[in-house]
């Protein structure tokens, strides 16, 4: 228990930070040169966090598997990032973000670390307008502003629905400005295999070059992991194909504690599921909710005929519709929170309410939206009685103004227009709140690995509230570590280069090397997909959007048999030393298979239901979320010792001395 | 659908290639076409041969991974989608499918149907940025108001993926229209303003040395690019550069 020291400085929240930051220690800037940060991952974490500690002098290796930093998974976000600005007057502050995020996170995160984050969450919009990302404006040239679910200030900045890919462009745009001075080496196409630990030190990483499969050593004082979330442990998920937990997973191995891993955000607006060949599933952006609206048929009959394709949406009439989330939550209406607003579509659905073929699927309509805007514009260009027609048209506009190209990808892929018809959608695996433990200086449980953005678990407990991971990954990689790594490497500046020639390295790469012989001499019965599809199924059918004692005891022992089936009858074909994208996935679900495991335990032991985690046994009688807070306020962090099924629990209880907790109520 | 693919093999940077024949069945119109590739590489693999490399990761159409050529067009047949985004509605049943890398002398082969694009990065790395501090000292964001039709463009011109299709589409295999993509959005902005001469002199010499070809107004990329990217950037470009070389 000793070991999980947060290290949250004492004194009042709001100066927890700036207290902190002064009583630190620094590295003096001529130091600075003679120390090497490693950073795997360039997503929004790992690139900010790179840029920065290139600026401030330290000499930084980066790794991503992609060919390049610009295509880390970050890219994909489509909604927007939040900060505290109050430009909008509504009365937004830096303790309103860190209440709507303590409260959305069901309280199962850190106070200290929310509230720094609420607190640089204004610095960050400041810092990417300068590095020339291109915002969304109002005609007056001021920033726009929209809001997202869980909230009802209007706090979250945007740049159509491709937000995520301009942050990440402004950080790339920061990274090649320090490459080009020669302060960072990007490894792309590389992936890193293994933690190398020396006097029980994170001294260095294990990379595989993934164009010629060499095996490489690259040492370090420090590193720092920011490799994404894990949600693919599910297969199906919102995530890019290669997003993986194998850093992450060799970290714990190595001692990191892993923490909360059963807290998985199911996000409400996804595209369902087609079929069995689906390789993955689209989010479509929450900033829908703002002016969509979910609904399912009032009767089963007519369900029934919109499955059969006997009705169409559009023919129902607006009081034989269920608008259930409007109905059940008149405050947020549309805009509870994911785990609500997931919760009740699986809820409609499950009683037969589904709307496309498989029953798994809700409606999210745009034709009031249309309307409304369509006549606020009429009046607005003097057309005082425009007909029906001219209405849909200005009302279109707008939502293309603000959607298009999200409705241009839902067109794309079900190959229907939905200006015309209300679209589907199902909830789907999205992002994933657990990952290492980290203390409030963001490091692991092993000294001189740190980890930030998706990969860690502190600050959105249980649940996520939407454009809030952006704000994390930035946060920590922009204005968080660069700090607090300092502290720890200000104990550096004598030792000097780290060798590569030590047993330690000796001893992991040979491990590495070992664990691909064993892949690739598998007797060859399946395909390592086919093992990631099966171990899928498991996740999403007993450790999904609703869980039970009985479902996640037998999911412990499906995995660990899907796991002895998998090492001996993997099927990698090729080589290992050259390009082959068989033997890198190969890696990654053998990691999933350990992962998925412990998930399903940390499941059947943590006995209440929060956030994304909700357990049968654990809800009131109108079919809502019953948390434990005398039982579970905490973290639970594991230590691997072997086996999934033998990692030791380790409980971090969270204090809220800010915050009074209450039920979550959006009603 | 029953299908017959032609996709080239090769295998690594060194090793000539060549075409081959794929023939495969039971492919439904919803699938995307990597989804299509996906299923060809499970029965290759169940046959124990290596199946085809290709690049792809967030599969949605936006970090730019995926390319291939296929029956000659950048990322097929469909406008304003990279591949991971092109169903198969868009085949018919008994449809030949020539699958090949995108071709370029600046994009070598590294195997199969992947290509090395880090000639786009290098093209970045010399002058696409502006040079700020990551400090986090900076001034507030609305202290510079932009007007909405420049901020506008800029992120228009910004949305490149640089996935390299108008490259492959090109004769020359230019990188015209990537490179004045990058450098339109910040030339468009204040904070873009104050480096611009710099940035197109660096840029435009780091593209030449990469060996693509030179730009004779075709607009093949133009029509090639998923991301529907403007030939009005590189006349944007053009009048950066002349500037840029008159201020010397
Ligand atoms: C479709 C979609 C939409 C989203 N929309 C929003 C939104 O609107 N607002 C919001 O706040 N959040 C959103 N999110 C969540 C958010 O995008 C992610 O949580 C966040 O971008 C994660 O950033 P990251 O830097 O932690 O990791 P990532 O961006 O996932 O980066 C991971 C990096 O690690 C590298 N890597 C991984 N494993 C290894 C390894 N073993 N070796 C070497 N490198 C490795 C990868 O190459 C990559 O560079 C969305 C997510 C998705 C999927
Ligand atoms: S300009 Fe278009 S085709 Fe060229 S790299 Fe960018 S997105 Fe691809
Ligand atoms: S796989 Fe990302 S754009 Fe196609």
């Amino acid at each position: 228990m000793g070991k999980l020291d947060s290290k949250v400085p004492s004194g009042p929240l709001a100066d927890k930070w700036t207290k902190h930051k002064n009583e630190i220690n620094l590295v003096n800037p001529a130091n600075k040169r003679n120390i090497d940060v490693i950073v795997v991952g360039t997503g929004l974490a790992g690139g900010s966090a790179a840029a920065t500690l290139a600026e401030l002098g330290y000499n930084v290796k980066t790794f991503c598997y992609q060919d390049s930093p610009r295509r880390a998974h970050s890219i994909a976000a489509q909604g927007g990032i939040n900060a505290a600005k109050n430009y909008q007057g509504d009365g937004d502050s830096a303790y309103r973000l860190f209440y709507d995020t303590v409260k959305g996170g069901d309280y199962r995160s850190r106070e200290a670390n929310v509230y720094r984050l609420a607190e640089e969450s204004a610095n960050i919009i400041d810092q990417c307008v300068a590095q020339g990302v291109p915002f969304a404006r109002e005609y007056g040239g001021l920033l726009d502003n929209r809001s997202f679910g869980g909230v009802l200030v209007s706090r979250t900045f945007y740049a159509k629905g491709q937000t995520g890919q301009q942050l990440l462009l402004g950080c790339y745009a920061a990274m090649n400005r320090q490459i080009n001075r020669g302060k960072i080496k990007p490894y792309n196409r590389h992936e890193m295999m293994d933690l190398v630990l020396v006097d029980g030190k994170a001294r260095g990483i294990i990379a595989r070059d993934l164009v010629s499969g060499e095996i490489e050593r690259h040492s370090a004082h420090a590193v720092v992991l920011a490799t994404g979330g894990y949600g693919n442990v599910f297969f199906l998920s919102t995530n890019a194909m290669g997003s993986n937990v194998m850093a992450a997973w060799r970290a714990h191995r190595r001692g990191a504690y892993f923490a909360n891993p059963c807290f998985t955000q199911i996000h409400p607006t996804c595209i369902p599921v087609s079929g069995d060949h689906q390789s993955k599933l689209t989010l479509m952006s929450e900033s829908l909710r703002n002016d969509g609206r979910i609904w399912v048929p009032k009767r089963k009959e007519d369900a029934e005929n919109i499955r059969q394709g006997k009705l169409k949406p559009t023919q129902l009439k607006e009081e034989d519709r269920d608008y259930y989330l409007e109905r059940r939550y008149p405050a947020f209406g549309n805009l509870v929170p994911r785990d609500v607003a997931s919760r009740a579509a699986k809820e409609r659905c499950d009683a037969g309410f589904g709307v496309n073929k498989t029953g798994e699927a809700v409606y999210l309509d745009f034709a009031s939206a249309i309307e409304r805007y369509g006549k606020e514009e009429a009046l607005t260009h003097g057309m005082k009685d425009a007909d029906n027609k001219t209405i849909t048209k200005l009302g279109r506009q707008v939502v293309e103004n603000k959607y298009g190209n999200l409705f241009q990808m839902y067109e794309k892929i079900v190959d229907e227009n939905p200006y015309e018809t209300p679209m589907m959608i199902y909830p789907a695996v999205h992002y994933t709140m657990g990952g290492l433990w980290v203390d409030y200086n963001l490091q692991t449980t092993v000294d001189g690995c740190y980890c930030i953005g998706e990969a860690n678990f502190s600050d959105h407990g249980a649940n996520r509230l939407g454009a809030s991971a952006l704000m994390q990954g930035l946060a920590d990689g922009y204005f968080v570590l660069p700090y607090t790594i300092g502290d720890y490497l200000s104990n550096d500046i004598r030792t000097g280069e780290i060798s590569i020639d030590s047993p330690e390295f000796d001893q992991a790469e040979e491990a590495v090397r070992e664990r691909i012989e064993k892949l690739m001499s598998g007797s060859g019965k399946h395909s390592v997909d086919h093992y990631h599809k099966l171990l899928g199924k498991i996740m999403w059918n007993k450790c999904g959007m609703a869980r039970n004692a009985e479902d996640l005891t037998s999911a412990i022992d499906d995995i660990a048999a899907l796991r002895e089936d998998f090492w001996a009858n993997v099927k990698v074909t090729g080589v290992a030393d050259s390009l082959n994208a068989e033997l890198e996935k190969a890696g990654r679900v053998a990691d999933f298979l350990e992962l998925g495991e412990l998930f399903a335990k940390d499941a059947l032991h943590r006995d209440e239901s929060c956030g994304g985690h909700f357990r049968e046994e654990y809800q009131t009688p109108e079919g809502e979320a019953l948390r434990d807070d005398e039982n579970f306020k905490y973290v639970a962090a594991w230590e691997f010792k072997g086996e999934p099924k033998n990692a030791v629990l380790h409980k971090e209880n969270l204090k809220y001395e800010n915050i009074e907790l209450k039920t979550r109520s959006y009603k | 659908m029953k299908l017959n693919l032609k996709i080239w093999r090769q295998k690594d940077a060194k090793s000539k290639g060549e075409m081959k024949d794929y023939p495969i069945n039971g492919i439904e119109g919803d699938m995307s076409f990597l989804e299509m590739l996906d299923v060809l590489n499970e029965e290759l693999i169940n046959k124990g041969e290596e199946p085809v490399q290709f690049d792809h990761d967030c599969r949605e159409g936006i970090c730019g991974s995926c390319s291939l050529q296929i029956n000659g067009e950048p990322h097929g047949p469909d406008r304003l989608v990279t591949t991971c985004q092109l169903h198969m509605r868009k085949f018919n049943d008994g449809d030949t499918i020539v699958i090949e890398p995108f071709r370029a002398t600046a994009f070598p082969v590294i195997k199969d149907l992947v290509i090395d694009r880090s000639a786009f990065d290098r093209i970045q790395q010399v002058g696409g940025y502006v040079s700020v501090n990551t400090s986090g000292n900076t001034v507030d964001a609305n202290a510079t108001p932009i007007e909405k039709e420049n901020a506008d463009d800029s992120f228009y011109a910004a949305t490149c993926i640089g996935c390299g299709a108008c490259v492959a589409a090109c004769k020359n295999a230019s990188a015209m229209l990537f490179t004045s993509a990058k450098v339109s959005q910040f030339a468009l902005l204040p904070q873009g303003k104050v480096e611009a001469t710099e940035r197109v002199q660096n840029m435009v010499r780091q593209m030449d040395l990469e060996g693509f070809g030179n730009c004779t107004n075709t607009g093949a990329c133009e029509v090639e690019c998923p991301k529907g990217i403007s030939l009005e950037n590189i006349a944007r470009m053009n009048r950066e550069y002349l500037s840029a070389n008159v201020k010397g």
